[in-house]
């Protein structure tokens, strides 16, 4: 059956190349998180009115920020080709798109971080400084958990946003089910293989989406 | 307990400065239910935060418990702070935590061991009344079951002082009352001295043994609760004195009558402690032969004793209405006349 409606798919590449995607989309995933979560913790403490507030220190992050959220992904990859050389060694393979995917989606994230750190309640934070805590406590123990929703929701939309732009980084030789797609689908106008590459694509984005859907509602106490 | 010697908080704005605390004075003893009540944007909030350092005074000095708030930073602030607990008017829970989750998060705070912690934590939850609901989250409760959370978890260090910022504004009066009785109970039995900061007259007279008046960022007036009602001096003092003695309808009911009844005069009596008790009026009756009619009345409890107003309209002859309101005079009510009939 599958024979029939896709005769030029090798399944053994394609297998390899769906792999290919996990393991770019999970590594940036797991760093966008932490490198985002990171930035938008510090956008958020040192603007107005909180506990780090520095005006010079957020307009500085501030501008990082969204020139890197400006770039469009497949400009910041060719951008970033000496830095990724300098630190993975080589432009080919799946671990060169990681510097790209990272640096091109955490600042992306780290804008709905922030935001859902200022929906906290004002005075939820007062009340754990009235009780004595530290900056770190906060952090830890009313920041993070308080805002976990936002976070686990804006992680979903970044890792969606990440699959799309494995795909893309495959086009320039990162692998990956973008770069079959284009080398095996579109080069020998092999539709069968590109219409495969984009159901394995699909179902990999609702797999993320329902998962972030299921925790975010089950984290969501309010 | 606490001694807030000549405290300006002034901030900067468009129009100039902005005296949110202009030259306060106040000494609050230990074991006192001490209140402080103002209009919105009377400075009442700025002061409150200043018992706990959340404000700095732009100039003068808070010594709470032995602390100067003021002055101390970092550490030795975060561990005044332990002792200096408060409570909000809109609860401030972390709605992530379960009730009991939340009571232990000053005493993770304080890094009391795990077992310590859990021991504790049943321990509030009886003493607020909230058994049964530990496991519950913030969303679930009532507001007033929400307002016990607060006091469980400030109450969880052994604080010495606990601050209520508008702790009851947020809730209906019968929960109200619910928390004031919760509040007083915990100052007997604790020993805990209490700051409240209201704009509702019947907090202080239910629970506070002293209160100070706030307008403008100075405090105004400042006195024994039962004298405060007695002998308002300020006109402002005076306004939020009516909000509990006399009800709404008072003034139109007075007007109306006097307007009815063009003889006689209309008084009105307050009564202070033991005078609440005495048989004032069948004396009156039995001893003048005049008429009397009772227009409204009311008697409050105060944490020191009780205290009443009771309007009445007296006809008959004028001179024998002079001497009834004579002999009222005599027997420690106050009296005053309202308008000549």
């Amino acid at each position: 059956m599958a024979e029939k409606l896709f005769p030029n798919v090798n399944w053994d590449r394609m297998w390899e190349a769906t792999v290919e995607t996990l393991y770019m989309s999970a590594i940036s995933v797991v760093a966008t998180f932490i490198l985002g979560a990171i930035l938008g913790l510090l956008l958020f403490l040192t603007s107005k009115g909180n506990i780090w507030e520095n005006r010079p220190v957020n307009l500085v992050l501030s501008a990082v920020v969204n020139i890197f959220r400006s770039i469009p992904f497949i400009i910041l990859i060719v951008l970033l080709i000496p830095f990724t050389k300098f630190i993975v060694g080589s432009m080919i393979g799946e671990n060169a798109a990681l510097p790209a995917l990272i640096i091109g989606s955490a600042p992306f994230y780290a804008r709905m971080v922030e935001i859902g750190l200022r929906e906290i309640d004002k005075g939820v934070i007062e009340a754990a400084k009235s009780m004595g805590a530290r900056t770190t406590t906060i952090i830890w123990k009313v920041l993070l958990p308080e805002s976990m929703p936002a976070l686990v929701s804006g992680i979903t939309v970044t890792a969606i946003a990440l699959v799309s732009y494995t795909a893309m980084a495959g086009v320039i030789g990162a692998g990956g089910l973008g770069n079959l797609a284009y080398m095996e689908g579109f080069q020998r106008s092999r539709n069968d293989v590109t219409l495969m590459a984009t159901i394995i694509i699909l179902i990999i984005v609702f797999l993320i989406q329902f998962v972030g859907d299921f925790y975010t509602r089950k984290l969501d106490k309010r | 307990m606490i001694t807030i010697k000549n405290a300006r908080k002034i901030y900067p704005s468009n129009k100039g400065e902005v005296k949110a605390v202009d030259d306060v004075n106040l000494e609050v003893k230990e074991g006192e239910i001490f209140g402080v009540i103002g209009y919105s944007g009377a400075g009442k909030s700025t002061l409150i935060r200043m018992l706990n350092g959340l404000e700095i005074p732009t100039s003068g000095s808070v010594v709470v418990a032995g602390r100067e708030v003021s002055r101390i930073k970092g550490a030795e602030l975060r561990k005044a702070r332990q002792e200096i607990s408060m409570i909000f008017q809109h609860f401030n829970l972390l709605w992530s935590r379960t009730v009991a989750e939340n009571i232990a998060f000053p005493l993770e705070i304080a890094d009391v061991a795990k077992a310590e912690r859990d021991k504790r934590v049943k321990e509030l939850i009886e003493l607020v009344g909230l058994e049964g609901r530990g496991d519950a989250y913030p969303s679930q409760l009532s507001g007033g079951q929400k307002q016990r959370v607060g006091i469980a978890r400030a109450l969880a260090n052994n604080p010495k002082v606990l601050l209520g910022d508008e702790a009851t504004s947020a809730l209906d009066p019968q929960t109200t009352d619910q928390i004031l009785d919760l509040l007083v109970d915990i100052n007997k039995r604790l020993g805990l001295t209490i700051v409240l900061i209201t704009h509702e007259m019947h907090v202080i007279r239910k629970i506070c043994h002293r209160v100070a008046v706030m307008e403008g960022g100075k405090i105004v007036e400042t006195g024994p609760v039962l004298d405060v009602f007695r002998n308002p001096q300020q006109p402002i003092t005076k306004r939020f004195v009516q909000q509990v003695t006399e009800p709404e309808e008072t003034k139109e009911t007075v007007d109306h009558l006097l307007e009815r009844y063009p003889h006689g005069r209309v008084v009105q009596l307050t009564f202070v402690g033991e005078g609440t008790e005495q048989p004032l009026i069948t004396n009156l009756i039995r001893e003048f032969s005049i008429t009397v009619n009772i227009v409204q009345g009311k008697i409050s409890q105060t944490q020191d004793g009780s205290y009443g107003t009771l309007f009445i309209h007296l006809d008959g002859e004028e001179g024998e209405v002079a001497r009834a309101i004579e002999y009222i005079g005599q027997h420690e009510v106050g009296v005053e006349v309202i308008s000549n009939g």
